[in-house]
């Protein structure tokens, strides 16, 4: 077997006394989607944030392409061109066109010259469906619009893995499905992919495997059709009906909070 | 109190909300209007035109007035500006730096010059300096000792101003120029600072105009005859002349640039708040 592409291992995170993330192991393979699903405030950002060490880990490993990301020596700028990450909020650069915001990251880190940029950048921009809004501001695209130009500025700098944190949660439902269509052309051409997210059906059809977690530990992992056709532990059962019948969800809270102060 | 809110009976004072804010309205204007006729009956305004407005000594302040007193405000002030802006930019940055000291030295800065009387770093600039240490040349003689001493007293506003912009771009802008393999530096330098500025620049220009008014302070610094800004300069022909009409006409001046600057910035007040709705 080959070394896997992300590799966790004794993973701790704490902020202050709130222990987030209380000892997770996980591997991916080269080429390899992982869904990571679970309740809001499980950890699931937290340990996403991890592997590209935009949060620090108090203990544990974090292994990305065999280099080790939490080694305290390691040239952490160079590990990071090889993950790209996209954000629930986009967080596309406002002051910077579009063309612009895939072309600077190239000059500025990978020292490319303008053309090669500018070419990359219009590869890109055409592989999420938008060459013709090359030179628009981010403010004046739509939220799917401005999500896809995300993606298409982390594929610029060629990674290895790409991270996704909730990418269609803040988006209007019309237009998650331009978002998922690109992400899944993504996962068919062969890209290692780890993805935060609530989409249960993107997570069945695309996913080679789905990881449940909940207080900061996984509870559950495997198949999709397994995890969230026919989950094995009440918290995976419990989670996924109020994900899949959200006013199911809602009485359960009402009696919740009854029983609470009653 | 209790007839504050009740609101059950809307005729209480027998007026109604519209005949209010008319007889509210008379009000202002009748008092307006009184202390206009006061001022025009009781002003000898013969001899405030003989003060303030003769125009035969207005002619007399030309060209000197431009070429050597408006230059010099101009000048001392764009270079005191600049200082300000760099010495605050170095400042800012050292406040948000992760280095306690380098945070301290920031906050102890910005303190005591927020503190002082820009007056006070003149004569300290001025005067201070050279007699404690006698070798120490300004470069640019005058001209370098007024941009340090106007780039001191506004380096800790302009510090605070950029410190605030800085915190006002969304964290998630530096986490994603981290997450595409930027350095710190390189973040701060090709995505923050930009968006930062953008915010700022209605307060730094605000700053601009302070530093315009403040630059008459050299008057204190003994200046030479090519040297003299708005200020001395009308100070200087208004005792010569025994007049106060050149104090008139440097004022003119300085409004000549702080007006047109101050709508600027109204400008681009109104031009941002429409961006963020
Ligand atoms: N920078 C931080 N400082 C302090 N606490 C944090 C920080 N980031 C996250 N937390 C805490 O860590 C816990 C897990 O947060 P995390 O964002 O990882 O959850 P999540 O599973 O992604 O939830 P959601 O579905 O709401 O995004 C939360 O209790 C949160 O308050
Ligand atoms: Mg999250």
């Amino acid at each position: 077997m080959t070394t896997p592409e992300i590799r966790v291992q004794g993973l701790h995170k704490s902020f202050g006394d709130n222990h987030v993330l209380r000892g997770i192991d996980l591997e991916i393979a080269q080429g390899e989607v992982v869904c990571v699903i679970g309740p809001s405030g499980s950890g699931k950002s937290t340990l996403l944030r991890c592997v590209n060490l935009l949060e620090e880990p108090t203990e544990g490993q974090v292994f990305v392409g065999g280099t080790e990301v939490t080694d305290p020596d390691v040239d952490i700028d160079a590990v990071r061109r090889r993950i790209g990450m996209v954000f629930q909020q986009f967080n596309l650069f406002p002051h910077l066109s579009v063309t612009e915001n895939l072309t600077l990251p190239q000059r500025r880190v990978l020292r490319r010259d303008k053309a090669a940029a500018e070419r990359v950048a219009a590869e890109n921009l055409a592989r999420v469906g938008l060459a013709e809004k090359a030179g628009a501001y981010p403010s004046a695209l739509s939220g799917g619009q401005q999500q896809r130009v995300a993606i298409a500025r982390a594929l610029a700098m060629g990674p290895e893995v790409m991270l996704f944190d909730e990418p269609t949660s803040a988006l209007d439902p019309e237009l998650v499905g331009d978002v998922l269509a690109v992400m899944r052309s993504l996962a068919r051409e062969g890209m290692t992919m780890m993805v935060v997210t609530h989409e249960m059906s993107f997570a069945r059809e695309v996913a080679d495997r789905v990881v449940f977690m909940d207080g900061g530990v996984i509870v559950e992992q495997g198949r999709p059709e397994q995890v969230i056709g026919a989950p094995r532990h009440e918290r995976t059962r419990h989670f996924l009906s109020r994900i899949l019948d959200p006013a199911m969800a809602e009485v359960e809270e009402g009696v919740a909070d009854q029983g609470g102060t009653g | 109190m209790a007839d504050t809110d009740t609101g059950i009976q809307p005729k209480r004072t027998g007026l109604t909300r519209t005949q209010k804010r008319r007889l509210s309205r008379g009000a202002q204007y009748a008092v307006l209007a009184a202390a206009v006729i006061a001022f025009a009956l009781t002003a000898d305004w013969g001899r405030l035109q003989n003060q303030f407005a003769q125009p035969g000594i207005a002619k007399q302040l030309f060209p000197d007035l431009i070429t050597v007193a408006l230059k010099n405000t101009v000048l001392y002030t764009l270079s005191g500006f600049v200082v300000g802006l760099a010495l605050g930019m170095v400042i800012a940055l050292m406040r948000l730096s992760s280095v306690g000291p380098y945070r301290w030295l920031a906050g102890i800065y910005i303190e005591i010059f927020r503190g002082l009387p820009a007056l006070l770093i003149f004569i300290f600039v001025g005067v201070g300096v050279p007699l404690a240490f006698p070798t120490v040349q300004y470069p640019g003689g005058t001209y370098g000792k007024v941009a340090v001493a106007l780039g001191l007293v506004s380096a800790a506003y302009m510090a605070e101003t950029i410190r605030a912009g800085i915190q006002a771009v969304p964290k998630g802008q530096m986490e994603a120029a981290r997450s595409l393999g930027f350095s710190p530096a390189r973040a701060m330098v090709s995505i923050i600072l930009p968006q930062a500025f953008r915010i700022i620049l209605p307060p730094l220009t605000n700053e601009l105009v302070l530093l315009f008014k403040d630059s008459s302070l050299v008057l204190f610094l003994g200046v030479t005859l090519e040297q003299r800004e708005l200020s001395k300069f009308g100070n200087d022909l208004a005792s010569q002349t025994a007049n106060s009409t050149p104090i008139l006409v440097a004022g003119l001046c300085y409004l000549l640039i702080t007006i047109p600057l101050s709508l600027v910035v109204r400008r681009m007040e109104t031009k941002a708040l429409r961006e963020i709705r």
